[in-house]
């Protein structure tokens, strides 16, 4: 049965075969492409890299640039040196260098002695030059550019970030094929949110050279080649100036300054102190310095703009007017009793209305009108009240971007915390909590956390009266592009305008009358609310947040500096300097500005 | 003992021993063939292992392959459920299991086993495949290692399974069957090879014809009219397939065959590379160690996958005929030993052997060549790897015990 199909299976066979024979014939005896292709001549695959974009400062001053810098590779088999010692003279090593970078090279992963591989890594332009000359005498070697960054500007390198070999792990994940072992690839910062941007896209040239190192042209007449594309520049919404006298007043301190510009999103300064000078992380020592910076123990790599979270203090209070007032709890004029004694307070016994609860920054009115919105009297179970009084709360919270990440165009930014009803009923379980055992976040303290970029955020919000774009450092995409899509459209927290003023009265009166006297100027009014960040390890932390001018506002800004005390000595005199900075372009408080770079902040 | 199956291995397999060393010789570092830090040296140690797994099968009672079939493929079985939870992870294919610095691929052990299950079930007094019950038994014991090999990652050594279907056709599976899965596979290439307004075109020009010129009947007609609308919604499949259920380094893959230079980079190069190595040979090859072309490090699976290229390069065209002949003569030889058999079992078996062994040659060549995708399934007993050197041998030399005994077997 079937015996005859023997016969047609082993036709498939020959005929298999004997198309393979006939194909083989063609590309071994007939076709010489392939041959001339090989024969006495190695193909050199040479990668073009492209120029990454630019970076760019608002007022489009260049911050970050390319340099170009050179590989010296080789080709073992093609090389011929008659005279180590005097091209190690030439190019400017040791011999014993020499024969170390022979030795890594040859042990390196993926060696072969017929590819190019890297003999010297990094050459400036200056090195080149000296023997660019020398190089057509020896055979095998030659010169592959790459792209370094270097910094036109040197500051705000948390924010831009850095380029550096791509590892292991990211090459694996890479799933679009694009990236090679040795590659650059933006690790952090604005480097890494806009890679795809930035990269632009590498070139492939196929080169045939023989033996004796002589090009001998493309191979295929370059059917194969590719040319490489050059990155998008990029246009951040940083003004450089501005920044740089930032990281000036906050040298010697440990903290970090946001500045926006309210209607649009857009940071005017990203600080975070200490930082870094970004050149080190740009070069040959990049290893050796980025080991220095990851074990510094005040961490320069740590973007605390973005990264720290700590309890806004009494730079909450505003927030927490508005709410009571949207939710109708509270009238502006309101005369609220305030006995005095319901919590600790630097604020005398007696009737409080909004702007004077803000300008004294009253605890215990702050701590009545809490409870207000927390017991609504929604549930006459007073267990069930809070659950929902505290649920419609966060979401206020929510809304204002405190407590969870803002989705700021640079990688890991931290959300810090909101303390909801899910939050208590976990620790204490479910009804088992009310509002007498979480009243500390009436006053920002206890659980709740928040970043300074959310902090200058909210402060935005209320110069807007009720709306943000979120924030965002990078202003356009191509020098006359747009930003991305998510930060061109307008966030509203639900609070109706009118209830703004009031706040802003208080916020004025705190700078003209109040803690924030350091940032009061001449002819601009500051709004401004002061904090003490309680620090359970050591000294407070100083915070201050503020928007100038009332009228029409032009800067948000909020101020965080570690260990410092009040918010009304460090950081409400450095939010004020920044925008008399900002605003008029010089400062004509030197005595402010000697007091905020020497301090004492701490009596 | 047949001893001419027996030299034919020999033959391959140290044909293959000599080429990994040309693959990975470095003439900067003269090392020796049997260097054990030599991908070469340690296939010479696998070469020496597999010599004791020989003597293990001759020895072994010949009514035990046939008896403990299932029990074996039970085994491998579990090997590849295991693989999924212990393996280690190679190139995006869970497929190994790690024991220190060795490894191990249960998948190529799959290959034998599945044709002892699928011999022990075929050869049953009354199987026949018109039967549902025993198709249905027949597919699950094949494709139940093709759904764990896939879950591995493997695609390229699942589809290694479809070589049985030439065994079913020996077996008297219908041919109209295999023959709508060639003709599928052929649309399938040419949707990519030819734009697919042409092939709509063509299918309407076909459809008239063979209407105009043929018996108009009411049935013929639609049945005619059937067909063309099956031929496009395979094609429609087609797309749709490649650009969203393949991944993307699978499309490369297979648009890299059409059109190597469309991705200069990535496959398109290795192919490219692959095809001037072996172009480069000539006539007569450039000498054994002399090649240029494929110790350039253009394929990481220079000595396992892409061995053939240094054949071709080092042995020129005469070494590649004399390589396809060995083999030739290999499949042929076992062909006639499997019609030989007396057992059914011994035939099926025999006949699932060629079939492997055919389907790795025909993809792996083919590959190199540049007339086959880039399917990562190494050249049998050529190909650098213990696991498969193994495998196939374990492979051959049971079809080679089962032979020897062909005599003691009664006609059932």
């Amino acid at each position: 049965m079937n015996e005859e199909r023997r016969y047609t299976i082993l036709l498939v066979f020959v005929l298999v075969s004997f198309i393979y024979i006939a194909k083989l014939f063609s590309i071994q005896v007939i076709d010489s492409t392939y041959k001339q292709a090989a024969e006495y001549n190695v193909m050199q695959r040479i990668t073009e890299y492209p120029f990454r974009g630019l970076i760019y400062d608002r007022d489009s001053n260049l911050i970050v640039y390319n340099k170009p810098v050179f590989d010296l590779m080789v080709v073992t088999r093609e090389a011929r040196i008659d005279d180590t010692l005097l091209f190690c003279r030439q190019i400017g090593i040791s011999p014993d260098q020499f024969e170390n970078n022979m030795r890594e090279m040859k042990r390196r992963k993926g060696y072969s002695s017929l590819q190019p591989a890297v003999f010297l890594k990094m050459l400036s332009v200056e090195d080149l030059a000296r023997f660019e000359d020398y190089l057509v005498d020896y055979p095998g070697f030659y010169i592959q550019p790459r792209i370094l960054r270097g910094y036109a500007l040197n500051g705000l390198a948390n924010a831009l970030g850095y380029v550096g070999e791509i590892s292991r792990p990211r090459l694996d994940r890479d799933t679009t094929g694009y990236y090679r072992q040795g590659d650059y690839i933006g690790i952090s910062g604005i480097e890494a949110t806009y890679e795809p941007e930035l990269r632009g896209k590498k070139g492939v040239k196929f080169k045939m050279v023989n033996v004796r190192g002589v090009e001998k042209g493309s191979f295929k007449g370059g059917r194969f080649d590719t040319l490489s594309t050059p990155g998008k520049n990029i246009v951040t919404t940083i003004d450089f100036e501005l920044q740089k006298y930032g990281e000036y007043l906050m040298q010697g301190k440990a903290g970090a300054i946001v500045a926006l510009e309210p209607q649009s999103g857009e940071i005017l300064s990203l600080v975070s102190s200490p930082s870094y000078n970004p050149e080190l992380l740009s070069g040959r020592e990049f290893g050796k310095n980025f080991q220095r910076l990851t074990l510094d123990s005040l961490t320069p790599l740590y973007n605390r703009a973005i990264m720290s979270v700590y309890p806004p203090g009494s730079t909450f209070k505003p927030v927490q007017a508005l709410i009571a007032l949207q939710e109708g709890v509270l009238r502006a004029d309101e005369q609220v009793h305030c006995p005095g004694g319901l919590v600790g307070d630097h604020s005398p016994p007696g009737y409080y209305d909004v702007r004077k609860a803000i300008q004294r920054s009253s605890n215990n009115y702050f701590y009545i009108i809490f409870r207000r919105i927390i017991n609504q009297e929604v549930y006459p179970n007073t267990f069930m009240d809070s659950n929902v009084g505290l649920q419609k709360w966060a979401d206020y919270m929510d809304r204002f971007g405190l407590g969870r990440p803002l989705g700021i165009d640079i990688p890991n930014e931290k959300g810090g915390k909101i303390p909801g009803p899910d939050y208590y009923d976990r620790i204490y379980g479910q009804y088992r909590w009310k509002w007498s055992t979480i009243n500390s976040v009436s006053i920002g303290q206890g659980e709740v956390l928040t970043s300074p970029l959310q902090m200058a955020n909210y402060t935005a919000i209320i110069a807007n009266r009720g709306w943000y774009i979120a924030p965002h450092v990078v202003k356009s995409i191509g020098l006359d592009g747009k930003p991305r899509e998510e930060y061109r459209q307008k966030n509203y927290v639900g609070i109706d305008s009118v209830h703004f003023d009031s706040v802003i009265d208080g916020m004025v009166m705190v700078v003209n009358e109040g803690t924030g006297f350091r940032s009061r100027l001449p002819g601009i009014q500051v709004c401004g609310k002061t904090g003490t960040s309680q620090n359970p390890h050591g000294e407070d932390h100083s915070v201050y947040i503020a928007f100038a001018p009332k009228d029409n506002p032009k800067i948000a800004i909020s101020v965080y500096v570690q260990n410092s005390g009040q918010g009304a000595r460090a950081a409400a005199s450095i939010a004020g300097l920044m925008i008399e900075k900002y605003l008029t372009g010089e400062i004509k408080r030197k005595y402010m500005e000697e007091y905020a770079l020497k301090g004492p902040f701490i009596y | 003992m047949d001893w001419i199956l027996v030299f034919l291995y020999v033959a391959l397999v140290l044909i293959g021993l000599f080429n990994i060393y040309a693959a990975v010789y470095d003439e900067d570092v003269k090392r020796g063939l049997l260097d054990l830090s030599l991908n070469s040296g340690k296939q010479f140690l696998w070469m020496g292992l597999g010599l004791l797994i020989i003597i293990v099968i001759l020895s072994i009672d010949f009514r035990f392959y046939n008896s403990f079939a299932y029990a074996i493929y039970a085994g491998i079985m579990l090997l590849l459920i295991l693989v999924l939870i212990f393996g280690k992870e190679v190139a995006g294919s869970k497929s190994w299991f790690e024991i220190g610095s060795f490894r191990l691929q249960p998948a190529e052990f799959a290959k034998f086993a599945t044709a002892l299950a699928l011999a022990k079930y075929m050869s049953g007094s009354n199987f026949k495949f018109e039967r549902l019950k025993d198709l249905f038994i027949t597919f699950a014991i094949l494709f139940t290692p093709v759904l764990l090999i896939m879950l591995q990652g493997d695609t390229g050594t699942a589809l290694v399974f479809g070589a049985f279907f030439i065994m079913f056709y020996r077996e008297g599976f219908w041919p109209q069957v295999i023959a709508i899965g060639l003709i599928s596979a052929a649309i399938f290439v040419l949707t990519l090879l030819v734009n697919e307004f042409y092939l709509y075109i063509g299918i309407l020009l076909s459809g008239a014809l063979l209407i105009l010129f043929g018996k108009r009947t009411l049935q013929r007609i639609v049945l005619i009219l059937s067909g063309m609308l099956l031929v496009a919604s395979v094609i429609i499949g087609v797309d749709y397939f490649i650009e969203n259920i393949l991944k993307p380094h699978q499309q490369n893959r297979v648009k890299a065959l059409i059109n190597p230079e469309a991705d200069p980079l990535g496959y398109g190069w290795n192919v490219t590379q692959s095809k001037i190595a072996i172009g480069s040979g000539g006539v007569w090859g450039k000498g054994f160690l002399q090649g240029t072309q494929t110790k350039f490090d253009f394929v990481p699976e220079q000595s396992t996958d892409f061995i053939f290229c240094t054949l071709g390069e080092e042995q020129g065209w005469f070494g590649s005929l004399a390589l396809i002949m060995i083999f030739m003569m290999l499949l042929f030889r076992i062909v006639i030993l499997a019609e030989r058999q007396k057992s059914k079992f011994a035939r099926i078996y025999g006949y699932s052997v060629a079939s492997l062994i055919f389907f790795h040659y025909f993809v792996n060549i083919g590959m190199t060549i540049g007339l086959f995708p880039v399917i990562g399934i190494p050249l049998p007993f050529i190909s650098y790897g213990g696991s498969s050197l193994w495998a196939f041998t374990i492979l051959l030399f049971i079809f080679i015990k089962l032979d020897a005994h062909r005599m003691q077997v009664l006609l059932r």
